[in-house]
């Protein structure tokens, strides 16, 4: 397998007790380009950003409705703010859909970074800025956007030139014939291992594919959506999605849709081998196992 | 290796991440408020403004709604009643003695009545007023086209931009008024009107009488309320913070189409 761009990789040494202990019968398999490697970070970086100055937005206007406008007669889908109890204690509330929760700590009321309480839909250790400051939020969000999306077009264009989308992440059709046994596998936390370990197991395929071709790219088709001035492109186009104020609830829902993928992402990095993993999204170099089988 | 040596380990990954998450995001308040990053991040409008104008065409037309979409209510946000002695004396007599001052870098500066708005070309449209903050509401105008004002007062060559100078108070001691601008793109839109009506009353106190500022393609923060004179510039620099309108001079960005 050719090493792409060789002479400007980027290695870490890790101590070998944290590396799984070597076995007579492993190697290290060159699993990641340096290319996919470094959008990898980029993306990681420009996602996290654009989640926590998204919530920062949110902030600004903590409601999410469904339709043309926010004044449509139907109530808040969703509502996360804060008032004041009889005892005159601030009570942070979440009602989703009709149903109230007491969110007081966390959502609606929670304290800042100086300790006191503070109305904020999200808190203060999730948003950039830390503090209500729609303006900057803004400013972060509309940087990383563009970042994320050339970053993301960068990405596709390697993927499809270099043959790593039809290679890597395409399914075969003995994987599509797997799908129950890859679930059964899953659900079991039995992750291939050994020669099988150096490909992506189709679940792992699926899921790359649904994010790459489809949260990622609705979640900026929803941004559009929300751009009084891209809404003139072709009229009407945003009441397809069901109108501005549905592009800002999808919007919303697609942006916690990636987080749960992330965290089922890492989740899978940390049981299939952390810093196995971590060493080849940082070096590209991944130890395979002999045949044993290890759980 | 034994459980009782990997709880702490875990245990101290979880708290080196959660620590190393803090500094992250003290750094990013910190950059936040240096002199330079939020100029590096400032260059993302410049990109937003160009790819909508790569893909729009300079008349692209806001989305017009029917009277089955109109919002119950036209919300009011900012200031509701401004209260300077000038602004309340206006609104005590309605408005009689109110005269819109349109002046700079035009041939023919003039002071327009409201009958003097009215007797000029008008539109009326049905559009959703998209505000900064994330909210929309849906509203019919009828004003003033303000190119039909444009073609009254007959621009140098030299205008860039219209500036719009309001009634409402910013600071308590009432010292600053709200300013807002636009290119002359914009001022020549079909949509860009200066309304005088919210559907089909004349426009309350609360949403900016006796007029202000529609245009469509941009956020409501855009859409100033209260004018009481424009004037056409080469460039803003030298106006109060230089950046064009109020919010602009607190860091909102001046191209406001999404």
């Amino acid at each position: 397998m050719p090493v792409l761009g060789q002479r400007f990789e980027w290695r870490i040494t890790l101590p070998q007790a944290l590396v799984n202990t070597p076995s007579n019968a492993s190697y290290l398999y060159y699993r990641h380009t340096l290319p996919v490697r470094v959008m990898h970070w980029i993306n990681v970086v420009a996602l996290t950003i654009l989640l926590m100055s998204g919530l920062q937005i949110f902030n600004a206007y903590p409601e999410l409705h469904w339709g043309k406008s926010s004044y449509t007669g139907s109530p808040a889908l969703l509502e996360i703010k804060a008032r004041d109890s009889a005892t005159g204690q601030t009570i942070g509330y979440t009602r989703v859909l009709g149903r109230e929760f007491d969110t007081t700590g966390v959502l609606g009321a929670s304290r800042g970074p100086d300790g006191t309480v503070t109305r904020a839909a999200f808190p203060s250790w999730a948003t950039v800025p830390g503090t209500q400051w729609l303006a900057m939020a803004r400013a972060w969000h509309f940087f990383f956007a563009w970042i994320f999306v050339i970053n993301g077009l960068g990405f596709l264009a390697y993927a499809i030139f270099s043959r790593h989308l039809a290679r890597d992440l395409a399914p075969t059709r003995s994987d599509l014939q797997s799908i129950g046994q890859s679930l059964k596998e899953h659900l079991r936390f039995r992750h291939p291992s050994g020669e099988a370990a150096k490909r992506y197991n189709v679940l792992q395929k699926l899921a790359y594919l649904v994010v790459i071709f489809g949260l990622l790219p609705l979640a900026v088709l929803m941004g559009f959506a929300m751009s009084p001035w891209l809404n003139s492109l072709l009229t009407g186009w945003v009441d397809l999605v069901g109108g501005r104020q549905s592009a800002r609830t999808l919007h919303f829902i697609i942006a916690w849709l990636l987080v749960a993928f992330v965290l089922i992402h890492v989740f899978q990095v940390i049981v299939t081998g952390f810093w196995n993993n971590l060493r080849s999204m940082l070096t590209g170099r991944y130890r395979v196992q002999g045949e044993s089988r290890h759980e | 290796m034994s459980n009782i040596e990997k709880i702490p380990r875990r245990r101290f990954l979880a708290r080196a991440l959660g620590a190393a998450s803090a500094l992250a995001l003290a750094g990013c308040d910190r950059l936040s408020r240096t002199e330079w990053f939020p100029q590096v991040l400032a260059s993302a409008e410049k990109l937003n403004a160009a790819a909508a104008h790569l893909v729009t065409s300079r008349k692209s037309m806001a989305q017009e709604f029917a009277e089955s979409d109109l919002s119950p209510t036209f919300r009011s946000n900012g200031t509701a009643d401004p209260e300077t002695r000038e602004y309340q004396a206006m609104t005590a007599n309605a408005f009689a003695d109110y005269r819109l001052q349109v002046g700079g870098l035009v041939e023919a500066p003039q002071r327009f009545s409201l009958a003097d708005l009215r007797a000029l070309p008008s539109r009326t449209q049905i559009t959703r007023h998209d505000c900064v903050e994330g909210w929309s509401a849906i509203a019919k105008w009828k004003g003033t086209q303000f190119s039909a004002l444009l073609a009254a007062v007959r621009p140098q060559a030299g205008a860039r931009y219209v500036m719009f100078y309001c009634a409402d108070p910013m600071e308590a001691d009432g010292t600053e008024f709200y300013y807002e601008s636009v290119d002359m793109e914009d001022a020549y839109h079909p949509q860009t009107i200066l309304a005088y009506d919210l559907n089909d009353t004349l426009l309350p106190v609360a949403n900016g009488a006796p007029i202000r500022l529609r245009v469509e393609r941009q956020l409501g923060y855009k859409h100033a309320k209260y004018v009481m004179a424009i004037e056409l510039v080469a460039s803003f620099d030298s106006i109060a913070g230089g950046k064009g309108g109020y919010w602009e001079d607190q860091g909102y960005q001046w191209f406001a189409g999404i």
